[in-house]
């Protein structure tokens, strides 16, 4: 369901701005276009700009510089009852004083549809999130998930082109999150809506989006279906930031062809990289390996890949896969994760092993 | 207060006693005043104590004949209609103001909040006879005194800081995402007041809708400045009744105001704890 039709995109962030004090900008020149039908998410640390977007978008914080573009239309004048646009609350916001068929009443009664419309209209949200039989509850009589499923309703009954999620799913427990993240992404698509979610959780964010905006420092580090984001990072914060991550610091010694290079580690070990942004000779470097990337069987490691010396400081047994705490280059959180397969070693603490990985797989970053 | 405890010391004991004593002496002093006067508001003589009759429960010694007076009398009469119509108009105007002063004042950008709203809530804090005293000046040069409309707008002065504050600590609990949320469903500002908050800050308006009128119904001294005879209201009427003639008719109504009173905040309470059930607040 990618959109990469991002010329022409259905929401277009224009050089936006955002500052509430009239000096530091929380929002630092963002540009962005998210296509028809796409589920877009904002992920990022708290302070990062990311729900500040999400309210400039629904109409509750203004840009200080800069266009929002809504189906080619700049709506940085209309107010937020006037833009049509979906949203589900972090804390769901709810009516408490309407039961939930009144709550889902609520945007159609404003657009003055009929009884029998409005009926029908709330019977269909309501089986969509599948709540058919709570209509005559009120919010306070609904669990969590329950409320969560009526915001999600409320948020999709009045038929809006565009849905916004602000953390969602923040206040559920972890099984029926990631319930709800199912949930989610295969309403958005099968309506056929356009989503912009934000969240602080990256598991959500790689799981239900089509393409992910990791913010930090009010701006977008990195644009990216979730395999490219997770896989091929750009920048050191993004590596750090997405799933979990080995950084060893060094100095590149040597360019190579195909965007190759050797970097030196700061203990004097070599190893081979993949050029990410560095250029030049010289210049320091955050190399950014995944744990389940890493190798120590003898037999995988590529002909004449360079190894790191590596000693076991911890094994972890978790079930589905092996969690081992290593000392590399000085670095003793080197983590590394593999599966748990018949024929699989288990390490032991205090035992002295060569690591290695594809070049590819080791990336050379801003320090 | 729960049951003593088997492992309470004697000096807990003696003071789970004596806490219920002194609990039971505030409630005395309190309430005796108020209940020492209902029947004596029966006597059948013109006087102020008890007869010998009505403490040997002779059915003679009682009457009615005070209440009767108080509702063919004419000063009394009319006294009563002065204050059905002042009272319920200045709570209406009390209310109207106050609850918009509250949500004003409860918007982070408004500049000055803080002064605005001492200013507000001072004829509750300055006392009642300087207020009074400011009021009739005031009242009299721009022709408002001995009207009433004057004795209105006063007595909506003295109810705002009642709505101010118990609207103030209801909106204290709103959830501003709420008319966030009714923004975002396609609801203008007026709708969303109406439709969302109203109904969630209710209660607090009732209570000081109720507060309020209390205070118009139970005024005497601003009425007596800003007022004329031709306003009198049923405390000014008790007042002057009780300096110029002394009739045990100022008992029954005493008698009455007291049985209004408790009609009145029985009701409001119930209606309140229907409405805060209705919003889903309290566990049920």
């Amino acid at each position: 369901m990618t959109n990469t039709d991002t010329n022409d995109g259905f929401v277009v962030f224009d050089r936006v701005q955002k500052s509430y004090d009239g000096e530091t900008l929380v929002v630092k020149d963002l540009n962005l276009a998210i296509g028809r039908g796409e589920f877009l998410t904002m992920l990022g640390p708290s302070g990062s700009g990311k729900t500040t977007c999400l309210m400039m978008l629904a109409g509750f914080e203004t840009a200080t510089h800069g266009d929002i573009l809504l189906g080619g239309t700049p709506i940085n004048n209309i107010p937020p009852h006037k833009r049509g646009i979906g949203m589900v609350f972090q804390n769901y916001a709810l009516f408490p004083h309407m039961t939930v068929a009144e709550n889902l009443a609520f945007p159609l009664e404003v657009r003055g549809l009929g009884k029998s419309e409005r009926e029908t209209k709330i019977k269909r949200a309501l089986e969509m999130v599948q709540m058919g039989d709570f209509g005559n509850r009120r919010p306070a009589q609904l669990s969590g998930g329950q409320q969560q499923r009526i915001a999600l309703a409320r948020a999709l009954v009045f038929e809006p082109e565009l849905v916004l999620m602000d953390e969602p799913l923040g206040a559920l427990d972890k099984q029926l999150r990631e319930h709800m993240q199912f949930e989610i992404t295969r309403l958005a698509h099968e309506l056929g809506i356009t989503t912009v979610y934000v969240t602080h959780d990256q598991t959500e964010a790689l799981t239900m989006s089509d393409r992910v905006a990791v913010f930090d420092d009010g701006r977008i580090q990195q644009l990216d279906p979730p395999d490219v984001l997770y896989e091929e990072p750009k920048n050191s914060f993004v590596a750090q930031f997405i799933g979990e991550n080995n950084t060893l610091v060094g100095e590149v010694v040597e360019m190579k062809p195909g965007d190759l290079c050797v970097v030196r580690l700061d203990d004097g070990e070599v190893i081979d990289a993949k050029a990410v942004n560095v250029h030049e000779v010289g210049q320091r470097t955050k190399v950014s390996i995944r744990p389940e990337r890493v190798e120590y069987n003898k037999e995988r490691i590529p002909e004449g890949a360079h190894t790191l010396h590596a000693e076991v400081l911890e094994f972890i047994y978790m079930g589905d896969i092996f969690r081992t705490r290593l000392k590399v280059a000085g670095n003793d959180e080197f983590i590394i994760k593999t599966r748990n397969a018949p024929d699989q070693v288990r390490l032991k603490p205090g035992q002295k092993i060569e690591i290695g990985w594809l070049p590819q797989d080791c990336r050379a970053l801003d320090a | 207060m729960s049951a003593l405890p088997a492992y309470a010391s004697p000096v807990q004991r003696v003071w789970y006693y004596a806490f219920r004593v002194i609990v039971g002496l505030i409630f005395f002093f309190l309430i005796a005043p108020i209940l020492v006067i209902i029947p004596l508001s029966f006597n059948a003589e013109d006087f102020f104590t008890y007869t010998p009759g009505m403490l040997a429960l002779d059915p003679e010694a009682y009457s009615l004949k005070h209440y009767r007076d108080f509702f063919s009398n004419s000063d009394w009469q009319q006294a009563m209609w002065n204050s059905l119509a002042i009272a319920p108009s200045a709570t209406v105007l009390s209310v109207g103001l106050g609850t918009l002063a509250a949500i004003g004042l409860s918007q982070s950008h408004v500049p000055f909040r803080r002064a605005i709203m001492a200013i507000l809530i001072s004829p509750m804090i300055v006392p009642l006879i300087i207020s009074a005293a400011g009021m009739y000046f005031f009242y009299s040069r721009v022709g408002l005194q001995g009207t009433y409309v004057g004795v209105v707008l006063a007595h909506a002065a003295l109810g705002i800081p009642f709505v101010i504050i118990t609207v103030t600590a209801t909106l204290v609990g709103f959830d501003r995402s709420l008319t966030r949320a009714a923004a975002n469903l396609g609801a203008d500002p007026v709708r969303t007041f109406f439709k969302v908050q109203m109904p969630l800050i209710l209660p607090g308006v009732i209570s000081g809708g109720l507060f309020a009128f209390i205070t118009s119904f139970d005024e005497v001294v601003v009425v007596l400045f800003v007022g004329s005879a031709s306003q009198k209201t049923l405390p000014w009427q008790m007042f002057i009744g009780l300096r110029e003639q002394i009739s045990p008719t100022i008992l029954a109504v005493a008698t009455l105001l007291v049985a209004i009173s408790i009609l009145l905040l029985a009701t409001v309470e119930l209606l309140r704890r229907r409405s805060e059930r209705l919003r889903g607040i309290t566990p049920q």
